[in-house]
């Protein structure tokens, strides 16, 4: 079992991205495409290789998937037990993410060619994309948590540098940096997190934190902190990390906006990969999570049920298609946390976790599909608002189609891949909570509505008058299409749970029918109102909107959470904190220093009449010396 | 004779070829020569100090050499280097060298510029290999005065009268070190054997601890001032903005290092029962520079005062490290103390060539450079993310070794100004974000703005060298960790003993 050649996989889009960052400004852009693309091939190819060996090869022992090291080195030592090391972990979930980042970021290099064909920043675009690659990989791969910190903040600022991508528009600039803003902000609590694990545990090795000592540790430590202990407080601060990433409420304020980036890096980072980096973090600390502070896990469950229909609400009342799927997308994410949450450690009742990372790898299937089919829409209208569009299923034959499988993926229609991770999210909440159960069902609705109202009014409805005939996009665009919808739909047909579970052991999952019925019907109620409403020109939905009132307007302004956090910073923070201070310090602090100078220049210029140069005066100054010197001499001291 | 005085004297001598040559040109290639000459004979340092240590030489000190100067009071002139200056004389070989490409178009007085700069970087040199008291201080003394003429000559707005507010302060801050330093020379005899200014000797001594509560207030905060220490720190604003781009370089690049470099080589090291008695207070002080200067920078709109702001708040973290007594985050002190070293200098680089071409400073003046001015505009964006700590760059080698050390007290109090100080990393990104969104992209601001030229060949050079080493320090940083680690080895056990 040698899996050491997995190191190129993450080290080729690095050593891409130093090439084409370099030399790009020299070659021909299509150049650098052609690298990207190339070296991301490679890549692929090895991770693909890498799953095939790992799960049907040797990977298990005994039927148990085994944690392998490929390789480590030190990195950094901070004291002679605590050191970062650069390692590659290869566990069920490390692969099947290989899998994932590497087959959609390559889609994504392909379609682009065609998608980004002439903008100027050709070049930059690709070595982006593949520091996006290396970043995402490393963290994956990650053997130890502040691994997986460091590339944690380097797929943030290639996200950043990605949203940014056009970046003399303002609306760019101002949602790359509100990504990263947020995000950071969430990463203190993860950083914080790790703080406090790594000086319980005193290591920050995955495998040792995990293992069943480790594990023992944590259990051990009594020491606590405003009543939580301090293990809660590490999970949780490291569930804020993962939350920024994933975009979960009330974290996810992001996410909407950064769809000004480019359309291919919605689709590769803020559908498919990065944004699921939360669900991975909290998947690789599953033991601690459910066998230390189950707590912890409550908490996690609760917040993606409750993202996921918070999402849900506002994603049926956006116009803008690209939002549309943004809130789609934190709406899945929840779903998979959820599935976390209320899943177990032991194998008999761990189908949550399979079931999450099962939908993490259907989703990143039809997401991208949905993105990528999304930006050949744009391509053609040049539009991202969905009332400006209709009848398109004509002139985009292969977009409508594979969209269309994507829309049925995504709603949960048998046999379509999302139906199968989805059954299993479903049967796992069922199991363990009955509030969410209904939560996500009613989702499972509102999921199939939103997207088949964007497939109704972007493919039926009225034709549109275009400035220009909207034409198929080029083959470039179009083959990862149907690649990728030939994923979204066979997918579900892998069994997961004989590859994929949180203990490394494998079970037969089967699909609950008595769950599956009444989900499915729940979707096609969906289906079926959408189309109601918009697959021919009406005036229902309108009126829909207008008889729900200020429910429809607060869903359709995102809930105010935009204000509030703009009143926190703006209102707050600037003007009562950072402004005081600057004041303070020019006025006070250095107006101290000034006051110093100012009461020495005083004083001296108050005695340098002392110094006149006069011999008269100082004459005067001589006798009168004198004199005083004599009376005091004179009357104090005569006896 | 060790040849340690070479980093010495080749500052010297390159300014009396300076004083021979004539014409402005080769007044600049007399200097870069030199300075040249003086990374590579830095590098080699680095190679030799490395190999000796691997012979497994565990001396404190290597390259010792040591000659009387002024018998009766037992001054020398003695040098030596541990790791840790051997980073530092690194880090000032490579600031200078990209502070004399960065200066290359200065035309005003050019000879005399470069003398003074030049004598300015041999006292810093002669600071970081002197281990007696008394020469160090000279040297001190050397680093700080130039830095008078050199912005109230060569600086720009109200010039004389920032030059005047960063000498007095530092030179009230020296007052307050030379008293230490006395106090420590008074107290240094072993059994009324001779006084010394060694330091190495002071340490076998143990001060009285009467002294030490005296004289380590005193030692700490006249070296704190250079360090920016809260509330002595208003000297950096002012100075920073008047002064000229090379200048602006090495002192945020270099000298304040001497704040944080003698704060713990002989306030911390010599006096360490005070130390810990006291470093409670000075940790409060030092997460109040942390956090204040980074709020203090969001707000600020000349580019040289959000940097000024920025050094606060980095330096505050060398002093806020040193003081946690534990020897990964005093090892996270000195990495910061370089890296901050590389990532200021190359920021005030930047915004030196920035503003000789837009004429401004402003913020919101500018906008849109991205496009006129690529290189400078990518190299910022560079400058930003090691500032706010991206992995790959120095900048997150420095803090999460800092961030890691500090979390290793168990109590309450360090916990939570350590998590305090963690907060700072926002409040960077919020700031460095807002100057690279509004200066660099969106549309141009101002028409003029569109034609500027990139950057010239000279200005590459000294750009691209920090980067060089901002990377190289963020990708491979366990052989300058391991090497400064070693080296805190004795100064922390000293320390320890009276925890």
């Amino acid at each position: 079992m040698d899996y050491s050649y997995t190191i190129w996989i993450p080290l080729l889009p690095l050593i891409t991205f130093v090439l084409i960052g370099l030399l790009g400004g020299k070659v021909k852009p299509i150049v650098s495409g052609i690298t990207g693309v190339l070296s991301l091939t490679v890549s692929a190819c090895l991770s693909i290789f890498t799953a095939y060996r790992y799960f049907l090869v040797d990977g298990a022992v005994d039927g148990v998937f085994q944690k392998i090291i490929a390789s480590n080195h030190t990195w950094l030592r901070f004291t002679d037990t605590l050191y970062i090391d650069m390692g590659v972990l290869l566990d069920p979930i490390s692969v099947m993410m290989l899998v994932v980042i590497t087959f959609i970021s390559l889609m994504v290099h392909v379609y682009s060619l065609g998608y980004m064909k002439g903008e100027t920043g050709f070049s930059r675009f690709y070595s982006v994309l593949s520091l996006f690659s290396f970043s995402m990989l490393g963290l994956v791969l990650a053997s130890n948590i502040f691994q997986m910190y460091m590339f944690w903040e380097l797929v943030g600022v290639s996200s950043y540098l990605l949203i940014g991508y056009y970046y003399t528009k303002p609306s760019a600039v101002a949602a790359s940096k509100k990504a990263f803003i947020v995000t950071r902000f969430a990463d203190l609590g993860f950083l914080v997190g790790i703080l406090i694990l790594s000086f319980q545990t005193g290591t920050f090795d995955f495998s040792i934190i995990t293992s069943a000592e480790g594990l023992a540790t944590l259990g051990n430590v009594t020491s606590s902190f405003i009543g939580l202990s301090a293990i809660t407080w590490a999970t949780l601060l490291i569930f804020i990390g993962g939350a920024g990433k994933s975009a979960m409420f009330p974290l996810h304020v992001w996410l909407p906006d950064a769809m000004e980036g480019p359309t291919p890096v919605s689709a590769l980072i803020h559908a498919a990969t990065m944004v699921v980096a939360g669900v991975y973090l909290v998947a690789r600390l599953f033991p601690v999570f459910s066998l230390v502070v189950p707590g912890s896990l409550t908490v996690v469950a609760w917040v993606g049920g409750f993202s996921s229909l918070f999402a849900a609400i506002i994603a049926c009342t956006q116009i803008d298609i690209k939002r549309v799927l943004a809130y789609s997308t934190m709406s899945q994410i929840g779903y998979m946390m959820l599935a976390l949450g209320v899943s177990g450690y032991l194998i008999e009742d761990s189908l949550g976790f399979t079931a999450s990372m099962f939908h993490l790898f259907t989703h990143a299937f039809f997401k991208a599909l949905l993105f990528l089919g999304a930006g050949a829409i744009i391509h053609a209208v040049h539009s991202n608002v969905m009332t400006e569009m209709g009848g398109l299923r004509k002139s985009l034959p292969i977009t409508h189609i594979t969209f269309l499988v994507a829309c049925l993926a995504i709603a949960g229609i048998p046999p379509f891949s999302g139906f199968f991770s989805k059954d299993e999210i479903l049967v796992a909440a069922f199991e363990a909570n009955k509030i969410l159960f209904a939560i996500e069902w009613l989702v499972a609705g509102l999921t199939a509505f939103y997207m088949f109202r964007l497939y109704f009014s972007v493919f039926w409805g009225k034709n549109r008058n275009y400035e220009h005939e909207p034409h198929e996009a080029p083959l470039s665009m179009t083959l990862p299409l149907i690649i990728l919808a030939a994923g979204a739909f066979g997918a579900g047909f892998i069994p997961f749970s004989h590859f994929v579970t949180s203990t490394g052991e494998t079970f037969t999952s089967h699909i609950h029918w008595n769950i599956a019925i009444p989900s499915i019907a729940v979707a096609l109620i969906g289906i079926f109102v959408a189309a109601w409403l918009y697959k021919s020109e009406n005036d229902r939905a309108s009126s829909l909107a207008a008889s729900l009132g200020i429910l429809y307007k607060s869903a359709y302004n995102k809930f105010y959470i935009d204000e509030i956090y703009l009143f926190m910073t703006r209102q707050v923070i600037f003007k009562y904190i950072s402004e005081p201070i600057a004041w303070f310090d020019r006025h006070i602090v250095d107006g101290t220093v000034n006051l110093v100078g100012s009461f020495v220049n005083f004083v001296s210029e108050r005695i340098k009449g002392f110094q006149s140069g006069q011999v008269q005066q100082y004459a005067f100054y001589f006798m009168a010396g004198v004199i005083t010197l004599t009376i005091v001499f004179v009357y104090f001291y005569s006896n | 004779m060790s040849f340690l005085s070479l980093f010495v004297l080749i500052p010297i001598l390159t300014c009396a070829a300076i004083m021979l040559v004539r014409s402005k040109s080769n007044v600049r290639w007399v200097a870069a020569s030199g300075m040249v000459i003086q990374l590579i004979l830095a590098a080699v340092l680095v190679v030799l100090y490395l190999l000796e240590r691997k012979a497994g030489n565990d001396a404190p000190m290597l390259f010792m050499y040591d000659v009387t100067w002024f018998k009766s009071l037992g001054i020398h002139y003695a040098i030596g280097v541990d790791g840790i200056s051997v980073a530092m004389i690194a880090l000032t070989a490579i600031v200078i060298f990209a502070g004399i490409f960065a200066s290359w178009q200065v035309d005003y007085l050019t000879k005399e510029f470069f003398i003074s700069l030049i004598i300015l970087s041999s006292g810093v040199f002669g600071f970081f290999i002197s281990i007696d008291l008394f020469t160090m201080f000279l040297f001190y003394e050397v680093a700080v005065i130039p830095m008078y003429l050199l912005i109230g000559i060569w600086g720009t707005g109200p010039k004389e009268y920032s030059a005047m507010k960063l000498t007095l302060m530092l030179m009230a801050g020296s007052a307050f070190i030379l008293v230490g330093i006395l106090g420590l020379y008074f107290n240094s005899s072993i059994d009324g054997g001779p006084l010394t200014f060694n330091i190495l000797e002071i340490a076998k001594v143990n001060i009285p601890i009467e002294a030490q509560r005296f004289f380590f207030p005193l030692t700490f905060v006249g070296f704190g001032v250079l360090g920016a220490l809260f509330p002595f720190h208003t000297w950096s604003p002012d100075g920073h903005a008047s002064a000229p781009t090379a200048v602006s370089m090495l002192h945020a690049g270099v000298l304040m290092k001497l704040g944080g470099y003698g704060c713990f080589r002989v306030a911390m090291f010599l006096m360490p029962e005070a130390t810990n008695e006291m470093a409670w207070f000075f940790i409060i002080l030092t997460s109040i520079s942390v956090i204040y200067g980074a709020f203090g920078a969001i707000m600020q709109k000349d580019l040289k005062y959000i940097n000024a702001y920025s050094s606060v708040s980095h330096c505050g973290l060398v002093l806020f490290a040193l003081l946690m007594i534990n020897q990964t985050a005093m090892n996270g002190a000195i990495l910061q103390m370089i890296s901050h070293g590389l990532m200021t200098a190359l920021f005030f680089a930047l915004i030196g060539m920035i503003y000789s071409r837009t004429h401004t400073r402003m913020v919101n003046e500018m906008g849109g450079l991205m496009k006129a001015i690529p290189f400078l505009s990518v190299s910022y964006v560079i400058a930003g993310l090691a500032s706010l700590g991206l992995p790959g760059l120095s900048g997150f080698v420095a803090e999460m070794t800092i961030f890691v050390g500090a979390f290793q007290h168990s109590d309450t109090f360090h916990r939570v100004v350590t998590i305090v100080a963690c907060a700072s990393i926002v409040v960077t990104a919020v700031y460095i974000l807002r100057v690279v969104g509004a200066m660099l992209m969106g549309p141009f601001k101002n028409e003029e703005h569109e034609n500027i030229k990139d950057s010239s060949w000279f200005e590459r050079i000294s750009v691209v060298s920090l980067i060089i080493a901002i990377v190289a320090m963020g990708v491979a940083p366990l052989w300058l960790s391991d090497m400064t680690w070693e080296s805190l080895t004795p100064i922390i056990d000293k320390l320890d003993v009276f925890s």
